[in-house]
């Protein structure tokens, strides 16, 4: 974990350093020689890229990812303070809603397998893999939001503002839980185990989720770490939609600022969190079935 | 009860040879081919995908609009008969330049699937047939590599190399063929013990000859589903770089490219310009995914997700 996470560093810091032309190259403008001599004395920038890489490892251990270049007294550190609880509060509703909605969805149309319902559901989840989360939300704020006025646009405050993005974050992995929820579900139900409980004469509530739920949403933890990420990226993309100050709107604004310290100190917080979000996952899952074996190696 | 033995009558031999085996001989491919076509859903996506690529190939034939032609009197009409899904804000003529992003977002998806085919073949079979020691430090690498959240680095690599087609295809193959490694190795590793690598071997057969010969014509189904689901991922992450203003560059247009440009104009009535990248988007990844279910079920029913 650690060794990946240490690849990534230096992976992005010296791709950031490839790039040709320093932060100070404004196109057009002159600047003085003197000033951005002493600009890159501030950053550092003036020492040999081996000490700069040194200098920034050190930083990172203490946990300071560094300036913004572009937004000259913010750093990432207090970006990603004000940016990160926002993002996190609309990631953990949209995953929920997601995991929720999903296995409720599954369960349902394994449960009337090639009904009218599980057709429904499966077309449901069918758009929500093939459909990119962009049109989603324009979707969503253009007959929500406008045609109807049932919900403010964009911005963020009140519940009122997260229903729309969290809706339309949690469209794409709803729809891949509800799918793979449905395709356990119709095998768990063929099980010897399940006949056992029907001739025992259990309710059919009972046996759906005490014995047959349990075993198909196992498969569905393994999945999180992926999930996760796919929120991740997806709230680049929903954030800068719906106006949201979160750290995926940093993230996208570093991008087209060029801010290389902004890219450099997200994305190795976003690669921290996701390989400790994986680790934790994989612990769970160690401890939720009791088959797995940690010290085994995967396959 | 007693049954007299003057009720016992000799069945009569059947003409021909009970030997012989009546139907024609099926090879796997055969079979896999046989498979599939029964399934309805994995034929219609073939047949779309089949219609996708011709339009891409032919396309700009089919239209007398240019995809660069701007014509600014005509800006955000409507579809009518003359353009028929459409202009954008510049006057360009939206079926053009659907039929023209066809080809850009379908060659980014094949190429994209196709270098990861031959990396991830190569690398796999590699590790998965030596074993031992080299499979252990290749897996080390990959296990770290695979740990790295792909999307970071595709954007991170496009940054630095700036937006461009060919960028495009670089970054989403330098973390794509990870998956694809390690697959083949795993397909690798299992087929290696069976009994006709083991009969080969005993026959002086080199290993190059069988990887080639035996592993990776057993292996090429499980591929094959393999690169079909990662044709449409290659798209859709084209799509989403686009998003963040780092896809294709202008005058050039791939789909994600063209919904991008669409989305602020949903508000102002102009749906055409968002409706058609984005239906034709899902349309790829829908028939792909078909395909790949399909694909799927026929060569390892057992592994259905």
């Amino acid at each position: 974990m650690l060794i990946t996470l240490w690849l990534i560093v230096t992976i992005t810091f010296f791709l950031m350093h490839s790039v040709p032309g320093s932060p100070f190259d404004r196109d057009g403008k002159e600047a003085n020689a003197t000033v951005i001599q002493n600009m890159m004395e501030h950053y550092g920038l003036d020492k040999p890229v081996a000490v700069q890489y040194l200098m920034y490892l050190k930083s990172l251990v203490t946990l300071d990812l560094g300036p913004s270049i572009a937004h000259y007294p913010d750093s990432v550190n207090s970006m990603i303070d004000r940016g990160f609880p926002v993002s996190l509060s609309l990631g953990m509703i949209a995953l929920v809603f997601a995991i929720i909605c999903g296995i409720a969805l599954g369960t349902v149309a394994a449960l009337r397998q090639n009904g009218l319902l599980d057709s429904f559901a499966m077309i449901f989840a069918v758009i929500g893999i093939t459909v990119p989360n962009f049109v989603v939300a324009t979707m969503l704020i253009k007959y929500v939001a406008v045609e109807w006025k049932l919900l403010p646009v964009a911005t963020w405050g009140t519940w009122k503002h997260m229903i729309l993005p969290a809706l339309a974050l949690s469209t794409g992995p709803l729809a891949i839980i509800a799918r793979l929820t449905r395709a356990n579900m119709v095998e768990v139900l063929t099980q010897d185990y399940i006949e056992t409980a029907r001739a025992k004469g259990l309710a059919p509530a009972t046996i759906v989720f005490k014995h047959a739920l349990r075993n198909a949403v196992l498969p569905v933890v393994t999945l999180l770490g992926a999930l996760i990420a796919n929120i991740l990226t997806g709230s680049f993309v929903i954030e800068k939609i719906f106006a949201i100050p979160g750290m995926g709107k940093y993230f996208v604004d570093g991008i087209n600022n060029r801010d290389y310290a902004v890219i450099m100190g997200t994305t190795v917080f976003y690669s921290a969190l996701l390989i400790i979000m994986m680790f934790l996952v994989d612990i769970a899952y160690g401890l939720i079935d009791p088959r797995i074996k940690l010290h085994k190696k995967g396959a | 009860m007693q049954v007299p033995d003057h009720l016992f009558v000799p069945m009569p031999k059947q003409a021909g040879n009970a030997e012989a085996i009546v139907r024609p001989r099926q090879t796997f491919w055969q079979a896999a081919w046989h498979n599939l076509t029964k399934n309805k859903l994995a034929m219609l996506g073939l047949i779309i995908i089949v219609l996708l690529a011709l339009l891409a190939t032919f396309g700009p034939y089919l239209t007398d609009q240019s995809y660069t032609k701007q014509d600014l009197l005509h800006a955000n009409e409507k579809p009518s008969s003359v353009h028929w899904f459409g202009t954008d804000e510049l006057g360009r003529d939206v079926y053009a330049r659907i039929l023209y992003g066809a080809r850009i977002s379908l060659f980014i998806g094949l190429m994209a699937a196709l270098i990861d085919f031959v990396i991830g073949i190569i690398y796999g079979g590699i590790s998965g047939y030596f074993g031992g020691r080299v499979d252990n430090v290749m897996m080390r690498i990959v296990d770290i590599l695979y740990g790295i959240p792909y999307l970071l680095v595709v954007i991170l690599l496009m940054v630095v190399m700036g937006p461009g087609l060919l960028t495009i295809i670089v970054a989403l193959s330098a973390t794509g063929w990870i998956g694809m490694a390690r697959m083949v190795r795993g397909q690798v590793l299992q087929l290696k013990s069976s009994e006709y690598v083991l009969a080969s071997r005993t026959l002086g057969a080199r290993p190059a000859h069988i990887i080639r010969r035996h592993l990776l014509p057993n292996a090429l189904g499980v591929i094959i589903v393999q690169v079909t689901f990662s044709v449409p991922s290659a798209i859709f992450a084209e799509a989403f770089l686009s998003f963040l203003g780092l896809g294709i560059q202008p005058p050039r247009a791939s789909w994600g490219v063209m919904a991008n440009d669409g989305l602020p104009t949903i508000l102002s009535g102009h749906w055409w310009r968002l409706f058609y990248p984005a239906f034709f988007i899902s349309l790829t990844m829908l028939a792909f995914n078909m395909l790949g279910d399909g694909l799927q079920n026929t060569f390892n029913p057992k592994q259905r997700r």
